[in-house]
Parts: structure tokens; C-alpha cells; sequence
């Protein structure tokens, strides 16, 4: 059977850092990028008679999130111990949750899925890093302890493609609720894939292989679609899928096997001595805050008669929504404003969405002077543009480079009637029929005015005079 | 309920025990015993009855999320077996 009379089944789980200052169990600092082993202490460190003490903002992120996707929260949930031997990991456990969760069920909304369901979202700490060179591996352990969510997906992805729009989806949802920020490249945000292979139509599960180490929403399509081909090809040549581990090697595109961690897949979970029971009252619970999430600020965009492209564009960056939302007045206008002059800045490299020089209600000004026909509509797109460089208030923009319209009358009239003055012969020929000649007479007059006159003004102005 | 060597070896493994034939001789007993308690145990009808994970069923205290100083990285690495002044050093992780 070639590959498509075969349907792949895919679950991912999704390690997510929660954004505390503090571990999970101890105050060291979570923040990344510290130099080695700085951001420790006996407890993350694994010390003996040290004991953890849990971090309240840790469980309240875990609470938010499950509110968010519509899981049942546990009122009381406990701790395991999941034991292995690693150098990242100085105890020789893991403190997790295994058979009582914080979380269970729920689903995650995923444009152009639906929804894609979950089994649980469980609390835990992160395992510190190695650093692997030629001669030996350096363990830095400033990691260890950082809280994580562990998001367990249920298999209901069927292609690499699908696969990959659930993790985008899971990952912007998360940066909305402000308690992951989204980063793969730093590990904040982590996924491993299930994956297993059936015939077409059948409905018996294949043999599960789980696939590590994918940091990037490429890597997921690339190693997911090796995974599935790879299993095709065993199971046409007549052999088994092998329950394992395999690592994606991104260098080369493929996965292989870490022998390493067969045996140690026996976890030995016990329930944690050292914690008690952690009891989420439905009143804490009930008053833990649920921002809007990003297919109900896509409903939002488009019912106030944003474009669907354009709304599509701003809420996949939520600070492009926070910009949106403070530039105010019409929200149609405000989008272009978004999606137009401050992204054209931003690919230009002179606006930092991290750190705007500009106060986005600014922009209205723009607007107000480009209304009352100060401004043509070029020169208020560089009035903008200005805007988002420098910050400056609209009107010393307007003024320093001298683009504000001539729309008063008095001073219009004094070059048209030059204008005229200077071309009888057209003039004659216009009132002959010659309509099109108008535009001569505006050309002529904008070029006397620099460019700065009022075109429906001196449109105007001239159909006047000759008699329209 | 008895246990073979081979599981002893099993569980000496996951725990990085170096066991001597004779310790594993020893242990295969020892665990025996430990097992045949936990047999008796089973016996004991606890339909019923909520599994105890902790010992008194206080509520989790927490703490608020304040970072606090942590401890001077020479004194973190001061007993290690190997450093190099910056991070612990253990035998190549082979993947």
C-alpha cells in the first residue's frame, strides 16, 4: 500500500515555561540568558533536606489556562515524583502530576480545525540543560525548577500540516493569556510528537512512536512527515513499528532512535512526600481572570467591520492588536493604519513593535487633519510614516515639512485667476467643450502652489470661473 | 511473591546500582520478603476507601512569586567532582 492508504495519527504535548519571575518550587529567578548556574539554590539544586515550596502565580497560570480552553479543574490535585537518571536533573526525579491533574479534558480552538481536544494540562518543573561539547557535557541547572505546563493533546491531528496549525494556534493562545511567550528558539515553548500510522478506514491504533527535540514549526512538519514514511516503509516490508523514543536530528531531516532512554521509560511515579495536596477552591478558581483569546479577538475585529485578511494579520501578533486597539476611532481605518504604514515600517526596520517611539492615539490627529483637507492623502501617509520614525506630535510634522494644504479660498482664487489669466486660448477651447482641459488648469495651478493646493478645492474653484 | 535476579539487575540499573552477584543474591531475598508484606497487604478489602497520597490532608501552603537571591555559583559548584568554574561537568552525553 503506498503511503496514502494510510491514515497517520498524531498527539502532541506541548511543555510550555509559565512567565513567573520566581521557580516553581523555590525564589531563584527564571529570567533566560543568565550566565551558568547564577539562579540557584539548595532546593532546584536537589540538595538533601532542602524542601520546595510551591509558587502561587505557577498554579494560578495552570488555572487560567484550563479556564481558557474549557477543562475541568481539579479542586484537589497531587504531586508525583517521575523518577530517571539524567545530569539535567539533580534529584533523580521530576516533581509532576500523574494520576490527579490540575486540568483535564478541554479542547484548543484552531482556525480551520475546529477544536482539537484535550486529555489533561498538568503542573511541573523543568530538568536543567546540558551542554553537550567533544571532550564531556557541561550542566547548567539555572532551568531546573522554572515551571512548565504540560499540554497532553489527544490524537485527533491526522497530517504534519494539521500537526503544526494546533501548535500555532496552542502558542498564540498561550502569549495572549500572558503566561508563555511563545519562544522555540529559547525552549519556552517545547513539543514532542506521538505519532503512529493505521490502514485507511480501519480503527484499530498503530504502535506509538515518540518523536523529541522538535524547536521549530518546521521542524514539527519535517519530522512528523519522515516519522509517517518511515513507518509505512516498516510495515510494507513486512516488519513492526517499535514502540520508542526517536530523536529529530534537524541537520539531517531525519529521526532516529535513542537507545539511551528505552530502559529508563519506566518512571516508577509515586506520589510526593513533600507536597501536599494542592486544593483550587471553585472560588479561587471562579476569580481567576480569562483574557480573550485570539479567534474571539478575530470575531471581534471583523464584526466591527475590519477585513478578514487584515484582522487575520493583526491578531496574529498581539501587539499589533494592543496598537489597534489604542489608535482608536474607526477600527476599519485603524486596521489599514495597522496592516498599511506601521507593517511597511516595521519590514522597514524603522518601527520595533517591542518598542514604539510613537503614542498610537496620535494617529487620530493625522486623521482629523487629513478630514478638514489639510493634509491630501499622500501627504498625511507621510505625515505617518514620520509619525511612526520619530514620534513627533502630527502637527510639527505638518509643519516642518511644510505639507499642509492651501485650502483657503482667498489665496486659491489669486492663482486661478492667474492661471486663467495666462491661458485664453484654453480657456476658449474648455468652454467650447473641451472638458478634459480641466485637469490642465488644476496641473497648472499645483504647480504655482508647489504642489500644496486643495485639488477638490481648485477643482472646484476653476469649473466656477468657466462657467460650469 | 519472589523475585528473580534478572529483576533485581532490572531495578539496580534504573537506580545506578553496581550490584555484586552475591548482593544480587541477597537483595532478590531481601525484596522477596518486602513483596510477600505487600501481598498480605493486598488482602485487605479497601473497596471504599480514597487512596492516601499524603499524610494528613493539610492544604498546600504557597508561596507569592518574589525572587529572591540565590547562592554564590562557587559555592554551587564547590563540591562537585568536576567543574570548570562555570558549570558541572559530567561524561559526554552520547544521543
Amino acid at each position: 500500500m503506498p503511503v496514502a492508504d494510510f491514515e497517520p495519527v498524531i498527539g502532541l504535548e506541548v511543555h510550555a515555561q509559565l512567565l513567573t519571575r520566581s521557580k516553581i518550587f523555590c525564589g531563584c529567578s527564571t529570567s533566560f540568558g543568565a550566565p551558568p548556574n547564577t539562579q540557584v539554590c539548595p532546593v532546584c539544586l536537589g540538595l538533601p533536606g532542602a524542601l520546595p515550596s510551591l509558587n502561587r502565580a505557577a498554579v494560578e497560570m495552570a488555572i487560567k489556562a484550563g479556564k481558557a480552553f474549557g477543562c475541568r479543574i481539579a479542586e484537589r490535585s497531587i504531586w508525583a515524583r517521575k523518577n530517571y537518571f539524567y545530569p539535567d536533573l539533580p534529584k533523580g526525579y521530576q516533581i509532576s502530576q500523574y494520576e490527579l491533574p490540575i486540568c483535564s479534558g478541554g479542547a484548543v480552538p484552531v482556525p480551520g480545525l475546529g477544536t482539537i481536544g484535550l486529555t489533561r494540562i498538568h503542573l511541573e518543573e523543568d530538568a536543567g540543560k546540558n551542554i553537550h561539547a567533544e571532550s564531556g557535557s557541561q550542566v547548567d541547572l539555572n532551568r531546573s525548577g522554572v515551571p512548565l505546563i504540560e499540554i497532553v493533546g489527544e490524537p485527533q491531528l491526522r497530517s504534519a500540516e494539521e500537526a503544526s496549525e494546533y501548535l500555532k494556534a496552542l502558542r498564540l493562545s498561550l502569549i495572549y493569556l500572558g503566561i508563555n511567550d511563545g519562544n522555540l528558539e529559547e525552549g519556552s515553548f517545547r513539543c514532542d510528537a506521538n505519532v503512529s500510522v493505521r490502514p485507511r478506514g480501519t480503527q484499530k491504533l498503530g504502535t506509538r512512536v515518540e518523536l523529541k527535540n522538535i524547536n521549530s514549526f518546521r521542524f514539527v512538519r519535517q519530522a512528523i512527515e519522515y516519522e509517517i514514511e518511515r513507518q509505512v516503509k516498516e510495515i510494507e516490508s513486512g516488519g513492526k513499528v517499535l514502540q520508542q523514543t526517536r530523536l529529530f536530528d534537524n541537520e539531517k531531516g531525519v529521526t532516529r532512535s535513542m537507545r539511551s532512554k528505552e530502559e529508563a521509560n519506566d518512571y516508577r511515579y509515586f506520589p510526593e512526600p513533600d507536597l501536599p495536596p494542592l486544593l483550587v477552591s471553585p472560588e479561587w478558581a471562579a476569580k481567576v481572570q480569562v483574557p480573550k483569546l485570539p479567534h474571539e479577538v478575530l470575531d471581534e475585529l471583523t464584526r466591527s467591520g475590519v477585513a478578514q485578511a487584515d484582522a487575520r494579520t493583526i491578531v496574529a501578533d498581539p501587539r499589533l492588536v494592543e496598537v489597534h486597539r489604542r489608535v482608536g476611532g474607526d477600527p476599519r481605518r485603524a486596521a489599514l493604519f495597522v496592516v498599511g504604514e506601521l507593517a511597511r515600517a516595521v519590514n522597514e526596520k524603522e518601527a520595533d513593535l517591542a518598542a514604539l517611539k510613537f503614542e498610537p492615539a496620535q494617529v487620530a490627529e493625522v486623521w482629523k487633519l487629513q478630514d478638514a483637507g489639510t493634509l491630501s492623502s499622500t501627504a498625511a501617509k507621510e505625515v505617518l510614516a514620520e509619525l511612526i520614525r520619530s514620534g513627533k506630535p502630527p502637527a510639527r510634522i505638518v509643519q516642518e515639512k511644510g505639507l499642509a494644504q492651501v485650502s483657503d479660498a482667498g489665496a486659491l482664487e489669486a492663482v486661478v485667476d492667474a492661471v486663467l489669466a495666462r491661458s485664453v486660448s484654453e480657456a476658449e477651447k474648455y468652454k467650447a467643450g473641451k472638458k478634459n482641459l480641466l485637469g490642465f488648469f488644476v496641473g497648472q495651478a499645483m504647480k504655482e502652489l508647489k504642489g500644496k493646493g486643495n485639488p477638490g478645492a481648485l477643482n472646484e474653484l476653476f469649473k466656477r470661473k468657466l462657467g460650469d | 511473591m519472589a523475585i528473580d535476579r534478572a529483576q533485581v539487575r532490572h531495578v539496580a540499573r534504573l537506580s545506578r546500582l553496581a550490584l555484586s552477584p552475591e548482593e544480587e543474591e541477597r537483595f532478590a531475598a531481601q525484596l522477596g520478603h518486602v513483596l510477600e508484606y505487600i501481598e498480605r497487604l493486598k488482602a485487605i478489602d479497601v473497596s471504599g476507601v480514597e487512596p492516601l497520597s499524603f499524610a494528613g490532608e493539610a492544604s498546600s501552603p504557597m508561596r507569592e512569586d518574589l525572587s529572591r537571591p540565590c547562592l554564590p555559583r562557587e559555592k554551587v559548584l564547590a563540591q562537585a567532582p568536576e567543574q570548570d568554574g562555570q558549570a558541572f561537568l559530567v561524561p559526554r552525553i552520547i544521543e
